[in-house]
């Protein structure tokens, strides 16, 4: 088991700038998972730790070692594709043992190897079949067995669940989790599904762009997101963004003593002091669906559109000077909501981005 | 804030082994192309300058354009260039046009498609000497059916060999070559048939298409690219391709069938002046370069056209 | 609308039928000739198939002509020039399919061009080449020849397979351990052997069948292949039909079985855009 250090880590394709300089230090044994959309960068960082793309600029360590110029076979990681990438013309037996053929291991010793992460993952009875004859799942089990085997410095998983259905994903996710904890594996995990991200990670790295936008745990994520884009991206169904300005003291209207923002049509509401506004300054007000409360006094009125209920919660799409903006409630009553309905944020809940997007505190 | 951007520089040896592998793997079929074709192309273009005889000891002088000169007095030459156009363009025409009739049947799926599609494709696996022998024996009068049967349609008034009738010599390795190349223009185009969505042709319906306008709208422009490039390509490989006119007939009766590839050949092997015979190969290179281009310039007109 | 239905699939195997008699006809009559005693061969030329079948066109050619030797010798350069091929096509095909670097673009164009110019040009200085390194008359010249002409396509054929194989396949290779050229060697080669077959088989049949250049660099009995050895024969002996006609039919069967053996994946290699006769 090992650390891996990236240190200002910069990929582009001829002129072409994928990754802007990334700086991560991941300890022993965390579980990190880069998460953001398609084409944020995060597939390319996880293949220049395996070493399958060319470091630009920067510096990956591997416990330590420098990396950038070694082999993919000299890194002794293990990686799991989204494709699995199982040999096709091998037993499953033989795609496990593959790499310690490779390396000339004792062949008693590959046999218990096999043996034991055969068992761990249930895949005993299939050993001797090929690929093309198992299930989607058993074949992501086989794709992990391949990288269990070998007790690398590190895990590398490149979107391994997306090929699963809904439910297969859900007790995949489970699995993967504890034979994290059974392993204590440094692991590097790579989605662009946040729930993925949310159960699994110790940290997780929000990216888009190239570009690093928070790191941290889930509930930091969740909690205080460092600007629009991981507040957007982190949560579902997704935040709300009311567009404003910062106003304090007596500027503030309703709110009296003091800070708020006031909306385009002049509702000033209410939030904490944010030491990194100037006053009158463009700033935008995010709540999570979750935490709008309906409240026959609230502050706004706003239309509903659209009612869906989801078993567990009803979502209300709802427009608030014209925008739109979701509500997410455990309360059935919400089924039977009118016309239009009047919301209220709590102040704790409210998020404040100064102009350029990031988070204001 | 902006720190100079540092380029990483991976270490001369590793930089060296990852910008040669690709080399590796192709060196060594390049040294043999090099080595076998490129290298004799050279030669042979030099060729056409010198005197080259092969019993001739004192021959491999430098000769200018003599050859060149000589091969504008040539008839025979103009013949065989002649007889080349009819070759290729009557060969090429109905090649394609049965092989996309082929391919077109081949195309509805049906029970036994897959015997039947082995079995119509076989002539292509025939060595191509042994389908002009086999040509050959069947015109023969003595063996071969075919006369007979022309006869008794009326097309000929005793049964004789059409490949020693210096006017109709030519349709003799002509058939040959269509019998041994429809199943090449039907491969093709069968593949190129398969890869159109089906889709589209159910959405046509649905619009209310016809058969021949799926085929016009559809199957045709789907089509148009591999056309393009197989019937390019055909042309230029069968207008060099000497093979079944030196089994047949051996470019006779009376010169009747040379075309200048199996000029080259004779020139060649039986007269032994090989520098003469380069100067021919050279020409028709040329030729040959000159229709590709042409056939390339067209297409550019017609895309930026369209 | 039913008869209609019908008349149409009725006319769709009519039209596919006169294709398959097309398409076998010569064959079934080089068969015919080959089995029909000589005595029958003037009275029943017509007929199509004779009253009375014999073998003894076949047992002179195998017990008493010099066929067994151009057999050998044909077999024996098929062979060689087709496995020389396959390994060179696939080595160079990979490169093309999996790296992209400065030289390709020109690799490609080569290979392109050799697929353009006569080859019939190439007779005269191939055999000056040949002649001071004692290759011509040899069968090993005549396979550095074949090799050379067969690789362009080759490799093109080999590329469009190795296009078909998931690049995650020997990134996990490599990941696990392997270099590149293991991973090449243990994980993409063996899935490919599809492509190694068409290859093969397609290389064969080329160099079984190919005749200019074996006539202009092969003298005498010896080294000579199945093409030189069965046109001499006919120029020679233009008489037994039924001898040259058995000899035909023996030329026929290698390429033949190797044609219905791969037919199938050829067609599939062909679909990516490798074009050639």
């Amino acid at each position: 088991m090992a650390s891996i250090d990236i240190e200002s880590v910069r990929k582009s394709y001829g002129s072409f700038p994928v990754l802007h300089g990334v700086d991560l230090e991941i300890k022993d044994g965390e579980f990190i998972v880069l998460v953001g959309p398609s084409g944020c960068g995060k597939s390319t960082l996880l293949r220049m730790i395996a070493g399958l793309e060319e470091v630009t600029g920067g510096e990956i360590r591997i416990s330590g070692n420098r990396v950038n110029d070694l082999a993919p076979k000299d890194r002794d990681i293990a990686m799991v594709f989204q494709s699995y990438a199982l040999y096709p013309h091998m037993s499953v037996a033989d795609n496990m043992s593959y790499s310690l053929r490779l390396r000339k291991t004792a062949k008693e010793k590959i046999a218990s190897a096999v043996g034991s992460a055969a068992k761990k993952l249930g895949l005993d009875p299939l050993l001797e079949r090929r690929p093309k004859a198992l299930s989607g799942g058993q074949r992501q089990r086989v794709a992990m067995g391949r990288a269990i085997v070998r007790q690398p410095k590190a895990f590398l998983f490149d979107e391994p669940l997306s090929n699963l259905d809904a439910r297969l994903r859900e007790q995949m996710r489970a699995e993967i989790k504890k034979l994290h904890a059974d392993l204590k594996a440094t692991s590097i995990y790579v989605t662009h599904d946040q729930i993925e991200a949310m159960t699994l990670a110790d940290r997780i790295v929000a990216m888009h762009g190239g570009i690093v936008q928070q790191v941290g745990t889930p509930l930091e994520l969740y909690d205080t997101p460092a600007n629009l884009f991981v507040a957007g991206f982190i949560g579902s169904p997704g935040m709300n963004f009311l567009e404003g300005r910062y106003v304090v003291g007596g500027g503030a209207g309703a709110a009296g003593e003091g800070a708020g923002i006031r909306l385009s049509d002049g509702t000033v509401v209410p939030v904490a002091p944010r030491a990194g506004l100037a006053p009158d300054a463009a700033a935008t007000l995010g709540i999570r669906p979750e935490h709008v409360v309906i409240a026959e006094n609230g502050m706004l009125e706003a239309g509903v559109d659209l009612v869906e209920p989801t078993g567990f919660g009803i979502i209300l799409h709802l427009s608030l000077h014209g925008l739109p903006f979701k509500i997410f409630t455990l309360d059935r009553d919400a089924l039977s909501a009118g016309p239009t309905v009047r919301v209220d944020f709590p102040q704790k809940h409210l998020h404040v981005f100064d102009e350029a997007g990031n988070r204001a505190d | 804030m902006h720190q100079p951007i540092k380029k990483h520089r991976p270490p001369l040896k590793k930089r060296l082994a990852d910008a040669s592998e690709p080399y590796l793997y192709s060196a060594p079929a390049l040294i043999l192309i090099v080595a076998v074709m490129l290298v004799p192309l050279v030669v042979g273009i030099s060729y056409a300058f010198r005197d080259i005889q092969l019993l001739n000891p004192f021959s491999g002088g430098f000769v200018g354009l003599d050859h060149f000169r000589a091969l504008g007095q040539d008839e025979a030459f103009y013949g065989a260039l002649r007889n080349t156009l009819w070759w290729t363009g009557a060969s090429v025409f109905l090649q394609f046009t049965f092989g996309l009739i082929l391919a077109l049947l081949l195309d509805k799926p049906f029970y036994g498609r897959g015997l039947v599609q082995a079995l119509v494709f076989l002539p292509w696996a025939v060595p191509s000497f042994l389908a002009g022998l086999n040509w050959a024996w069947l015109f023969n009068p003595v063996i071969g059916p075919l006369p007979h049967w022309f006869t008794a349609l009326g097309l000929m008034d005793e049964p004789h060999n059409i490949l020693s009738d210096p006017h109709l010599a030519m349709w003799g390795p002509i058939a040959a070559n269509v019998w041994w190349g429809i199943p090449f223009f039907a491969i093709t185009l069968l593949a190129a048939l398969q890869a159109i969505p089906r889709d589209l042709y159910e959405a046509a319906s649905i619009d209310g298409a016809g058969p021949v306008q799926r085929f016009m709208s559809i199957t045709l422009p789907f089509l148009a690219p591999t056309i393009a490039i197989t019937v390019l390509l055909r042309t230029v490989w069968i207008s060099n391709f000497a093979d079944l006119i030196v089994v047949m007939t051996n470019g006779g009766p009376a010169d009747r069938t040379q075309i200048v590839a199996s000029y080259i050949f004779t020139q060649a092997f039986k007269r032994l002046d090989f520098g003469y015979a380069s100067a021919i190969a050279l020409v028709l290179l040329a030729l040959l370069l000159v229709y590709s281009m042409l056939i390339v310039l067209l297409r550019q007109t017609m895309l930026n056209k369209g | 609308m039913r008869t209609r239905s019908l008349l149409l699939t009725g006319a769709h195997r009519l039209a596919i039928l006169a294709y398959v008699v097309f398409a076998l006809f010569p064959l079934f009559w080089l068969l015919k000739v080959s089995v029909t005693p000589n005595d029958l061969l003037y009275s029943e030329g017509v007929r199509m198939w004779p009253s009375r079948m014999t073998f003894e066109h076949f047992n002179f050619v195998i017990a008493h002509s010099a066929f067994p030797t151009f057999f050998k010798n044909s077999l024996i350069v098929a062979g060689a020039t087709a496995v020389v091929v396959t390994i060179l096509a696939s080595l160079s095909g990979y490169a093309l399919s999996r790296f992209s670097f400065r030289a390709k673009y020109w690799i490609v164009a080569l290979m392109l061009i050799t697929q353009m110019f006569p080859l019939v040009m190439l007779v005269a200085p191939i055999f000056k080449m040949l002649s001071p390194l004692g290759l011509t008359n040899s069968l090993t010249g005549l396979v550095i020849v074949y090799s050379a002409f067969n690789v362009p396509f080759a490799t093109f054929l080999m590329q469009s397979f190795f296009d078909g194989i998931p690049k995650d396949l020997e990134e996990a290779a490599m990941i696990d351990g392997a270099t590149q050229f293991v991973a090449f060697r243990q994980i993409i080669l063996p899935l490919t052997l599809p492509g190694i077959a068409a290859t093969l088989g397609f290389v064969f049949t080329a160099a079984w069948s190919e005749l200019l250049f074996a006539l202009m660099l092969i003298s005498g009995n010896d080294a000579a292949t199945f093409p030189v050895g069965l046109l001499t024969f006919v120029s020679k002996f233009s008489v037994d039909f039924g001898q040259m006609m058995a000899a035909g039919v023996l030329a026929l069967i290698p390429a033949c079985l190797f044609f219905l053996l791969i037919q199938r994946y050829l067609v599939q290699g062909l679909t990516a855009g490798a074009v050639k006769g």
